[in-house]
Formats: C-alpha cells, sequence, structure tokens
C-alpha cells in the first residue's frame, strides 16, 4: 500500500547511520585493539591510525543520528513512533531535547555523543595509552550501537530504533488506510514533568558523568591487557573531572526532584537516585587511592578494582532503570522495552573481562608489603576509600531487592521507611567520612611526627567544636522521631562536618600557604563538609508548616499529637479562595489563579502574611495538566528563599466552582437564644450588636451596623461562629452575609420584623460548593543553600585540582 | 596479620552485620487475604482500585482522608483509608501498590504507587520512561 504523506527519507538516513555506526565502531575496536598489541611503531601507527578513521566515522554516525532524529521530532513528523510518543505540537522549542532523554534510544544517542567527545580528548591527549583505552572507548560505542539497531537476528530482537514507523509498530485498524496521516495530528507529547528547565541541562550533564566513568576503566584496563602501571598520574584529572561531573549531574537531578516534583525533598532514596550515587562514591574512592599509589607507591591494586567497579556500576544502573524491573519500587524508571537480556549483557561483557583480567594480573601488579604507618595519609586515604566502597555496597545491596526477587524467586519488599533504612546507616558513613576528611590532609604521606601533626590539628579541632556545639545548642536540632541514639549520631555527624569544613579551611593557610591554586583538594573537602551539613541540618530540620490545625478536620486532636489517627502525614491543608487561613505563624490565602497558554501551566497566588506583621510574600506554585491520555495535573512546588532557608510549597489538589449558584437563601424568623437546623447540624442566634467593635472593618464609620451573633455547631460537634449583619445609611440597607465554609453556609440578616419582640429575620443558604478551593502542602526547609553552594565549592575544588595535575603533567612530561 | 587486613575485615563484618539487620526489616509484596493475615504487619499489596466502589475525598471536609476499596486479582476486596490528599489520575490507574498495614479489616495506608495503563505514560511522576506496544 502506498501511504500518503509520510516522509520516509529521514528514517531511511537513520538507519543507515545506525548501522555505519555499528560497522565503524566495530571496526574501531578491532583496529585500536591490534595497535595496542604491537611494539613496532610503524605498524602499530598504521593501526592506531586506522582506529582513528573508523573512530571518526562513529562520530559522524552520532552525530547525524542525533540531527535526524532531532529533524524528526521538531518537524513533527507523528509517522515515526518517537515523535508521537515523546513529542507534541505545543511543545516549547527549548523542551525538544528533552525528548530525547524521555526515551531510552535517545538517552543511549546521548551517552554514544559523550563517549565521542571524550575519545577525541583521548586521541589527542593520551599518548602512549591511546590505543589500549580507546579499544574500550571503541568497544563501548559498538554496545551502545548495538541499542539502538532495531534488528531481529534469528527471532531475537536486538536493540530498538528510533526511526521506526509508527504503523509497524502498531496494531489499529487506521493504519489499513492509505491516508491515516490525516488522523494523527499530533503526538502524545513529552511528559508533563520533563517539561522543566532542569530537565533540559539534567540529563546531558549526568549522561556526561555516566560516560566518563569509562575513562578511568579504560585505563584500567588498558594496563591490564599491558601489565603495565604507569597510567595512573594520567588517569587521575579524568578521574577527578568524572567525579565532578557525575556529583553535578546526580545534585542537578536533586534540585529537579526539589523544584519540580512533588515528593517535597531533594533525595528520597529511590532507586534511581541511589543507582547513581553508588558509583560515584567507588569512583571517589579510587581517586583516593589513586593519589596514595602515585605518592606511596601503596594501593594500586585497590585501584584498579575501585575503577573497574565504578564503571561496572554505571551500567548495573543503566540495567536497573531501563529494564523495567524497579517498577515497584521506583517512582522514575523507563519501562521495559523488551531488551532486558541485551541491558544485563552489556554489564556483563565489561565486567567479566576486566575482572578476569584483574584475577590474572593480580599477583604482578606492584604493592609493597611493608605496612603503612598509622601516621601516614596513605593509610588513612586507604580506609576512607574502603568506607566510601562499603557504604556504596550497603546501598546497592538494599536497592537490588527487585533483582534478589528475581534471582531467587522471593517476595521481598523494601522496609516500612525506606528513607531511615538508608540513613541509620549512612550517617556513620557521614561520621567517619567527615573526620577522615577532616584529618588527613594533616598528615604526611610515609611518616608524620606526632607532635607536629597534633600541634597543627589542634586549633582547627577546637575551632570545628565550639562552631559545631553552637549549632547543636542554639539550632534546635532536636529530631527526637528516630529515638535519642539517632539524634545524638545527627549530632556528632554535625560536629564531623563542621570539622571537615574548619579543618580544611585551616589547611589552605597551614598546608599549602595560602595557594589558592594548589588547595583544589581543601576547597573540594570544604564543599563536601558543607554538603553533609546541610543535608543533616535541611533533613533533621525539615518543619511541615501546613499541619492541619484547622477546623476542618473532623478528627478532634491535635494533628501533632502522636497518637494521632490521621497520622504522621496530616500535611495538607484546604485554602478557600479569598479567605485567609490560620497556618501556624502565617495567614495564607488563595487570591487568583491564572492560566499561561505558552507553558500550558495554571499558576496559583498564594498570599503569605506573617501574624507578626514581619513578614509578607507571595508564592506561585503551579499544576500543569496531564498529557498522554492522562487526567488530572502534575504540580510543580514553588519556594521562597531566604538565605537560610526555603519555604516551600505545592498544591496537591484542586476544585473549580463550576456549577452557578441556583440555591436560593431560606428566610427564618428568629429570636435571641433561638436555635436553627440546617442540613448538618443547628445554629443558635446568642445576641445582636450594634456596631460592634470586632466587625469594624466591615461597615464605614458613617453607617449603623447591626451584627448578629451566632454559633454553628455541627453534628460532629464542631462550633464555627458566624456573624451575619446589615448596614444602615440613611435609607439605604447593605446587607454583610458570612459564610462558614466547611459547611458551606451562608447566613444573611435580612431584617427586623418585630423590634420589641426582638423578631428577625435570617436567611440561611446551603450550596454544594461554595467556591473555588485547593489543598497544599508547605515546608520549612532550613540550609538548603547550603547544600547547593557546597556542591559549587566541591566542583570549584575539583577543577582546581584538575588544572594543577595538568599543568604538573605537562611539566614533568620531559622526564616521564 | 596487617593492621589494613583487620579493619578491612573489621569494616566487612560491619558491613554484612548492617544488612542482616536490614533483612530484618524488609517487608513483603501480599494479597489481600494474605495481608488480613498478618494484621498489623506492614507489607506492600498489590491490587486494583475498585471502580465500582465510590471513592471518597473531599477537600473541604478533610484534605488529609482518602478512602476506597481495593481489589486484588484474587477478587477479595478491603476498604483502604489514605491520610493524604488523593493522588492525580487515580482512577485511571492500573495497578496500585500499597504500603501501609491491616488494621481492624482496614488497610492504612502510608503510600500509594500508581501504575497506569502502558497505553498511556506508565507513571504520572516518572521521570523518563517509554511506552511499550501501544
Amino acid at each position: 500500500m502506498n501511504y500518503i504523506g509520510e516522509h520516509l527519507l529521514p528514517g531511511q538516513i537513520g538507519h543507515f547511520f545506525a548501522v555505519l555506526s555499528l560497522v565503524a565502531s566495530l571496526l574501531a575496536t578491532i583496529s585500536f585493539f591490534k595497535a595496542s598489541q604491537l611494539e613496532l611503531q610503524n605498524e602499530k601507527a598504521v593501526w592506531q591510525k586506522l582506529g582513528r578513521i573508523a573512530f571518526a566515522f562513529v562520530t559522524i554516525s552520532v552525530l547525524a543520528l542525533f540531527g535526524t532524529l532531532y529533524y524528526i521530532i521538531s518537524n513533527h513528523l507523528f509517522e515515526y513512533k518517537y515523535a508521537y510518543t515523546h513529542s507534541d505540537r505545543s511543545l516549547q522549542v527549548e523542551y525538544l531535547l528533552s525528548c530525547f532523554w524521555e526515551g531510552q534510544e535517545g538517552s543511549f544517542m546521548l551517552w554514544s555523543f559523550w563517549n565521542c567527545f571524550l575519545g577525541w580528548i583521548l586521541i589527542a591527549k593520551a599518548k602512549k595509552w591511546e590505543a589500549g583505552t580507546m579499544t574500550v572507548m571503541s568497544f563501548i560505542q559498538f554496545a551502545i550501537a548495538t541499542m539502538l539497531i532495531g534488528i531481529y537476528f534469528f527471532d531475537v530482537k536486538v536493540g530498538s530504533s528510533p526511526f521506526v514507523l509508527l504503523r509497524n509498530e502498531m496494531d489499529a485498524p487506521i493504519f489499513s488506510r492509505p491516508d491515516y496521516l490525516n488522523f494523527i495530528k499530533d503526538g502524545t507529547g513529552l511528559n508533563t514533568l520533563l517539561q522543566n528547565y532542569w530537565m533540559v541541562i539534567h540529563p546531558p550533564i549526568l549522561f556526561l558523568g555516566f560516560a566518563s566513568t569509562i575513562v578511568p576503566f579504560a585505563f584500567a584496563f588498558a594496563g591490564l591487557m599491558k601489565n603495565e602501571h604507569d597510567w595512573t598520574k594520567q588517569a587521575l584529572p579524568w578521574a577527578s573531572f568524572s567525579a565532578a561531573i557525575l556529583g553535578t549531574g546526580i545534585m542537578m537531578g536533586a534540585a529537579w526532584a526539589y523544584e519540580s516534583l512533588s515528593f517535597g525533598g531533594y533525595w528520597a532514596w529511590d532507586p534511581v537516585e541511589n543507582a547513581s550515587l553508588v558509583p560515584w562514591l567507588t569512583l571517589v574512592a579510587g581517586l583516593h587511592t589513586n593519589l596514595v599509589y602515585k605518592s606511596s607507591g601503596y594501593s594500586l591494586r585497590p585501584t584498579y578494582f575501585f575503577y573497574i567497579i565504578s564503571f561496572t556500576l554505571i551500567l548495573y544502573s543503566t540495567f536497573l532503570t531501563r529494564s523495567g524491573i524497579l517498577g515497584d519500587t521506583s517512582v522514575h524508571a523507563f519501562t521495559d522495552l523488551g531488551m532486558n537480556t541485551q541491558l544485563l549483557l552489556f554489564v556483563l561483557v565489561f565486567f567479566l573481562p576486566a575482572m578476569l583480567l584483574y584475577a590474572i594480573r593480580y599477583k604482578s601488579i606492584p604493592s609493597i608489603n611493608k605496612e603503612e604507618s598509622t601516621y601516614s595519609r596513605e593509610f588513612w586515604m586507604f580506609i576512607g576509600s574502603l568506607v566510601l566502597f562499603l557504604s556504596a555496597a550497603v546501598i546497592i545491596v538494599k536497592t537490588s531487592t527487585p533483582v534478589w526477587n528475581k534471582l531467587f524467586g522471593t517476595n521481598i519488599a523494601p522496609p516500612e521507611d525506606v528513607e531511615f533504612a538508608h540513613n541509620q546507616i549512612q550517617i556513620f558513613v557521614a561520621i567517619l567520612i567527615g573526620l577522615l576528611t577532616a584529618a588527613t590532609q594533616y598528615l604526611k604521606y610515609k611518616d608524620t611526627p606526632t607532635k607536629v601533626f597534633y600541634k597543627k590539628i589542634a586549633v582547627p579541632t577546637l575551632v570545628a567544636l565550639v562552631v559545631s556545639l553552637l549549632i547543636s545548642f542554639l539550632g534546635n536540632i532536636d529530631y527526637y522521631k528516630k529515638g535519642p541514639g539517632f539524634l545524638g549520631a545527627i549530632h556528632v555527624a554535625i560536629f564531623c562536618a563542621v570539622y571537615a569544613i574548619v579543618a580544611n579551611t585551616a589547611y589552605i593557610w597551614l598546608g599549602v600557604k595560602g595557594k589558592i591554586k594548589a588547595a583544589g583538594a581543601s576547597v573540594a573537602h570544604i564543599g563536601f563538609g558543607m554538603v553533609l551539613l546541610a543535608i543533616l541540618i535541611s533533613s533533621s530540620k525539615k518543619t511541615v508548616l501546613s499541619w492541619n490545625t484547622t477546623g476542618v478536620s473532623p478528627l478532634q486532636v491535635d494533628p501533632k499529637a502522636k497518637n494521632n489517627p490521621a497520622g504522621d502525614p496530616a500535611e495538607n491543608l484546604t485554602l478557600f479562595k479569598g479567605v485567609a487561613t490560620d497556618m501556624g505563624r502565617f495567614m495564607v490565602t488563595y487570591t487568583m489563579d491564572t492560566t499561561n497558554p505558552r507553558d500550558r501551566k495554571r499558576y496559583f497566588e498564594i498570599d503569605f502574611k506573617s501574624k507578626k506583621g514581619d513578614d509578607h510574600f507571595k508564592l506561585y506554585p503551579d499544576v500543569i495538566k496531564n498529557n498522554k491520555g492522562m487526567e488530572g495535573f502534575a504540580a510543580n512546588p514553588a519556594a521562597k528563599h531566604y538565605w537560610h532557608k526555603d519555604i516551600f510549597v505545592y498544591i496537591t489538589s484542586f476544585q473549580e466552582n463550576k456549577n452557578a449558584d441556583t440555591v436560593q437563601f431560606n428566610d427564618i424568623p428568629v429570636k435571641v437564644k433561638d436555635t436553627i437546623f440546617y442540613s448538618n447540624g443547628f445554629m443558635v442566634l446568642n445576641s445582636v450588636a450594634v456596631n460592634p467593635a470586632e466587625q469594624k472593618s466591615l461597615y464605614e464609620p458613617d453607617e449603623t451596623a447591626v451584627f448578629l451573633d451566632m454559633t454553628v455547631i455541627t453534628k460532629e460537634g464542631k462550633r464555627y461562629s458566624a456573624t451575619p449583619g446589615v448596614a444602615l445609611k440613611g435609607n439605604d440597607l447593605r446587607s454583610i452575609t458570612d459564610t462558614v465554609l466547611s459547611q458551606s453556609l451562608i447566613v444573611k440578616f435580612n431584617k427586623v420584623i418585630d423590634q420589641k419582640e426582638g423578631k428577625l429575620e435570617i436567611g440561611i443558604k446551603e450550596t454544594g460548593s461554595i467556591t473555588d478551593l485547593l489543598t497544599l502542602k508547605v515546608y520549612e526547609f532550613p540550609m538548603i543553600n547550603m547544600l547547593w553552594l557546597g556542591i559549587l565549592v566541591m566542583v570549584v575544588g575539583f577543577v582546581l585540582s584538575i588544572i594543577q595535575r595538568v599543568k604538573l603533567k605537562s611539566k614533568s612530561a620531559a622526564t616521564f | 596479620m596487617k593492621t589494613t587486613h583487620i579493619i578491612i575485615l573489621v569494616f566487612i563484618a560491619a558491613a554484612i552485620a548492617v544488612l542482616v539487620q536490614y533483612s530484618g526489616d524488609l517487608s513483603t509484596y501480599e494479597t489481600i487475604a494474605s495481608a488480613k493475615e498478618r494484621e498489623g504487619k506492614f507489607v506492600n499489596l498489590i491490587a486494583k482500585i475498585d471502580k465500582q466502589q465510590p471513592i471518597e475525598y473531599d477537600a473541604i471536609k478533610n484534605p488529609n482522608y482518602l478512602s476506597f476499596t481495593a481489589v486484588d486479582t484474587l477478587g477479595n476486596t478491603i476498604k483502604v483509608i489514605y491520610h493524604d490528599a488523593k493522588p492525580t489520575d487515580m482512577e485511571k490507574s492500573e495497578r496500585v501498590v500499597l504500603k501501609g498495614a491491616v488494621k481492624e479489616g482496614v488497610f492504612n495506608c502510608t503510600s500509594i504507587l500508581l501504575k497506569c495503563p502502558s497505553k498511556y505514560k506508565d507513571d504520572p511522576k516518572a521521570m523518563q520512561q517509554l511506552q511499550t506496544s501501544n
């Protein structure tokens, strides 16, 4: 059949380049491998050149793949499944790239792109290690290319192509029509949660971090192949780079979660988050043992191990997030594309050869038999690396419960409080690492005279102790929820984090004499200490401001009380449009909402006014209507930033009153002390007051006002007051109604029937829904800004040390 | 034996101890019948929302009270109470993973993970996912 209106050329181009990249990367792998095995310079050069040419073809193919897919998405060619499932016409230009990483294929392409980028730097800089490292780089390109090929070999589907046509993938009667495209007007759109600026930059950085972990691995692998170990110097700046970028990528994800996801925080120990944190920990461990080896000759064997395991864990995280295995435990993983076997092979094809080679070479990897001195830097750096590694091991074993279920047929699920299960262990890791980060730099390699060490570290220790005690005593850190033991651990950890900051700051002067350029490590450690401290304070002092203490709840107990049946999360507060509601130290009002047609978001204006009158601001959380056939909406939080805290708010639900108000007032004659019934209870008229002071704001000075003081008592026994009134000016009578919102009740004072008998008439109206309303959650996060600042400082530290290493290397190049 | 080796062994022992302790905290996936048997115990319940029964949520009365009926593949039903706002898109979900415990015949739920039909996007909170064949 000839289909009308299809654009088949881009797809064909895409397929062509997918195949080309597969073939070229295989060629590059073989050529570089040959080159790495040869010793004769002439022959080696020929194969190396061939490898470079093949890698150039890989690069061109990957760029072409990117360009083609971008063309398909940006031109809305919905005959392609990728465009149909991941984009739509209404999408803003800046989010077109986000469509790439919504799907597995696009994110593999991104990974592949960064590998090309890293590959060319290695070709330019790696010199003697080019052939060896590029063998690995080309091989991963081959492995990724198989993920994008989408071809059947003997009924086994290999990879998943982003260039498949919708009509070939879907079974629907519409595809039997040649003009089917006329009916596919729009795609199903990009997931609303990805329509966020963090999602434009977070995935590229994260994938650069993922991709870059292969470089230390490639050096290690090349070293094992040749059984030569002088790659360690070259690998150092790469490991720092990788740690900096991966760390930034992970924390950008945390920032995205904080700013656009409504789980109310930046870290939830979600499997997907853990899977990317774990390789970072082992990589940092490897970076430190690598430094140890460079300066003391110890710890080369662990360095090999850590670099191999870091990259393997990246591959494992790919397996976890893409195989669909996390379906029941994670809120954000890709769905299964039916490539699980291939994804598993992707992990094993790197891990098994590397570990096998490591085992074979283990005995011949140089190591020093003499024991390190306990007053040496290398000893404690090694211990620190070990702590990081074991922390990573514990996290990943816990995260892998779905994998254990698959492997052993068990039926285990994460514990009740997943976050605490992690926190109660990792707090001790934080304590150990904080201490080591603080003190280890004061030790010299090989051996340190004890007196010198204690003399130098005495002042920073004292300062840190004072500062952390001040924080402990004045900071009101009273996280009793998990018992006194955990609270104690928090306080100890706070000391350790402060210690890390203070000791490393002092070291810039005491150790490297104020030369900032040489202080990369100290700066990175300061940043790390700040991150630790910020995490400790912001998590233990995070408070819920929207504790539901309004009269709305039928539960008559204090929501903060321990045995409150409403349980812990009584965190939603209902706001009625235009009505100021009591929320702790604030009065909050939902004043208005607007819809922005450009980003299709509905913004709510929430007015916060502190009761003391010293603070007044407005926040604009928004919701975006879900796409892809889903109803409902996705909420984006908003936050008021202070230097020392954030006030963080997001909408949990909202209701619009669409029905016109057709209900009539029911007029009833009453006297003082009379009881009037309504559908959900009754009300009593207590007294009548003329020009009462309490209602002064409701009438003008030249008006005469009469107000009724009434009490509404509901069936559940709740009491509300209602004060309807009238204001009289000359012959003009103005009615001032009062509303009991939670009862959907409007009360009106109509007139005085008989003044002598005190007979009055009131009107009562009960409506279904009185006004627009929303429910929200409000949190206070102290010290959150120190977290972001700490990351920044850490990255600056990494950059400084990379610059320093690269400089040192070019200086020593003559001798090396 | 070197000091380092001793420390390595001690740390590894600590890590194993931690994991053993963790295995005691682990919960299980249950059906409604087995969750009822293990009353009071924290479990993960895999079920569906019974759409014949009303989903009760009224932000005016109480924004922290949601109740609905869950039905599992064996056809058993149980009333579920959740003290939080109603998750958006609940009605459309194909499957739910409920965490909580049975108490007096009612499932007190502390967290709801919705699984929407793959025809649409998998999960409203999902970071990145992909459609399987439509």
